[in-house]
């Protein structure tokens, strides 16, 4: 731990553990309104997101969660009409600024969406192609660098021996977790996680929680989920959000045992959504 | 009579006149290409690659007319093609919902259906007019710009059905738009792409009307893309309506050659669009 960390952990270490003591501060999102055309989907978003840690989204459909996240790498620029105000904070640095350079901005910031997008080209190529975006390494470091994102994901005993085979013959969950090496390859700092489990099998997801499990020391994730024993099983920090609103954010454990707001907890149990 | 015999009695109606349509529009096919077959078929020989056309009452080939049918195909397609690409990606990777891709999609659609002589006259005006004289060059931008259209669309089209998903996925790696679109969107659609381009060649192989106002026709072997230049249905046109038979059998010979390419194009298409990524 840095020096700077610690003594930021000891000057902001209460009784009880205010959210985000002892981690950094990665993401700061502040008065965040986002609107797609005149239709507004986030209200006056407040948030803050943890370096090596894990936020999870949830809320009923619709309520803005992966509006959010699409915020955070500026993805939501490819189409005309959608537009943020506000401030989103990355190390200090407000992302929301025009004229930023986007393309540097998401190397930074990794994602993976709910379904699986491997390139129609071979598993190696798909690594490959970020990696060669950003770097000019030779062949041997390249190979080194594909192999290592194929193990953080998990993948690289199933696909070692067939590394020219195109990503698109591997089974859903194999091709989500391309998907994961292929982010991690570039060396983001932040993942950003929409649904990445929604559309695979309970075998698939459970080795995508366990790769967040194992991702997280190193990076700061913010997972959107319809699951909400998948928030509780793999986050730290847990967001409500409903109808554009930030409901409630606070740690994992205190959203889903002691929630503040009523209509937390109404969700979260069940009642609706 | 009951609901379900009434039923079984709708169904078997419907049923036999669908049939019947289908064998009414089947038969004229069939027919089609059994008269140029049977025609055709004892044209089909050596003689017919290897000599000129010849004047009536002697024997000949169509070594000329094929070989200028295959140069300006060529140069059409060489033409086309790009500019086709091109404008389709700008139509579906550039322009979405914007007003001018909406006009320029627009004009296309009414550019693809134009009768394709109104196209030879235009051609004929803006190149023959002004050079003084037919070419094979006229012919060729003739036939180019009756590719464009079709090329535009189905580009388009093949563009479109690569999921967003995968544009996002690739932009979200921080890659510039152009590599989304060359190595991600195109690498999706390529097959499709090119089943465009096959079928634009299909349709141009035996269009007759444009090249009549541009190419016109040369009795002999020539390889000046700047003199008229022989071409297969341009002579089919003009031995068909001779009255010599020796004339009139190498029209059957060459309708038999143009049927056959297009045939094998179609079915080229046809397989590449099988292995596409994503189909239509």
């Amino acid at each position: 731990m840095s020096p700077a960390a610690a003594t930021q952990m000891m000057t902001t270490a209460p009784p009880r553990p205010a959210p985000g003591a002892g981690t950094r501060q990665k993401v700061q999102i502040r008065n965040l309104n986002f609107y797609y055309g005149a239709a507004h989907a986030l209200k006056n978003i407040n948030l803050t997101l943890h370096d090596k840690s894990v936020t999870a989204f949830i809320g009923p459909s619709g309520c803005g969660k992966s509006t959010l996240l699409r915020v955070l790498n500026r993805i939501y620029e490819l189409y005309p009409g959608q537009r943020a105000t506000g401030e989103v904070l990355v190390d200090g640095e407000n992302i929301l600024t025009p004229g930023r350079d986007l393309n540097l901005l998401r190397a930074k910031i990794g994602m993976v969406f709910q379904k699986p997008t491997p390139f129609p080209m071979s598993i190696h190529d798909n690594i490959a192609f970020g990696i060669r975006l950003y770097e000019k390494l030779p062949a041997s470091e390249l190979e080194d660098r594909i192999e290592s994102a194929l193990h953080r994901a998990a993948l690289w005993d199933e696909v070692k021996d067939k590394l020219k085979q195109s990503g698109l013959s591997l089974s859903g969950g194999q091709q989500q977790r391309l998907c994961i090496a292929r982010a991690i390859a570039v060396k983001p700092e932040i993942l950003l996680l929409d649904e990445p489990a929604s559309a695979l099998d309970p075998i698939s997801t459970q080795r995508i929680e366990e790769l967040i499990d194992e991702l997280k020391p190193d990076y700061c994730i913010a997972i959107v989920t319809h699951n909400m024993q998948q928030a509780a099983r793999c986050s730290n920090y847990t967001a409500f959000m409903y109808l554009g609103e930030l409901v409630e954010f606070d740690e994992t454990e205190t959203i889903f045992t002691h929630p503040k707001e009523r209509r937390t907890e109404d969700y979260i149990t069940g009642r609706f959504g | 009579m009951g609901i379900y015999a009434r039923r079984r009695f709708v169904n078997a109606l419907v049923m036999s006149l669908s049939v019947a349509a289908t064998a009414f529009g089947v038969v004229w096919l069939v027919l089609v290409l059994w008269t140029l077959l049977y025609q055709g078929f004892s044209a089909i020989g050596p003689v017919l690659f290897t000599q000129m056309t010849p004047p009536p009452g002697s024997s000949g080939g169509l070594l000329n007319a094929i070989f200028g049918s295959l140069v300006m195909t060529v140069a059409a397609t060489l033409i086309g093609t790009p500019t086709g690409m091109l404008a389709g990606t700008f139509l579906a990777e550039y322009s979405r919902g914007g007003r001018f891709g909406e006009i320029v999609r627009f004009i296309n659609d009414i550019l693809l259906s134009a009768p394709s002589i109104i196209v030879g006259l235009f051609v004929y005006e803006i190149m023959v007019v002004p050079m003084g004289h037919f070419s094979a060059w006229a012919g060729a931008v003739a036939l180019a710009i009756i590719v464009i259209p079709v090329v535009v669309r189905t580009t388009e089209d093949m563009l479109n059905l690569v999921p967003n998903t995968l544009r996002e996925a690739a932009s979200a790696l921080g890659t510039p738009r152009w590599k989304v679109i060359v190595m991600v969107s195109y690498r999706a659609a390529v097959q499709g792409m090119l089943t465009g381009v096959m079928l634009a060649v299909a349709r141009i192989a035996g269009e007759t009307a444009p090249l009549l106002f541009t190419a016109l026709n040369n009795q002999f072997w020539s390889t000046n893309l700047n003199a008229p230049i022989a071409n297969l249905p341009v002579v089919i046109f003009q031995f068909a309506m001779s009255p010599y038979a020796d004339w009139q059998l190498l029209a059957w010979g060459g309708a038999l050659l143009i049927t056959i390419t297009v045939l094998f194009l179609n079915i080229g298409a046809r397989l590449l669009a099988s292995w596409s990524t994503f189909k239509p």
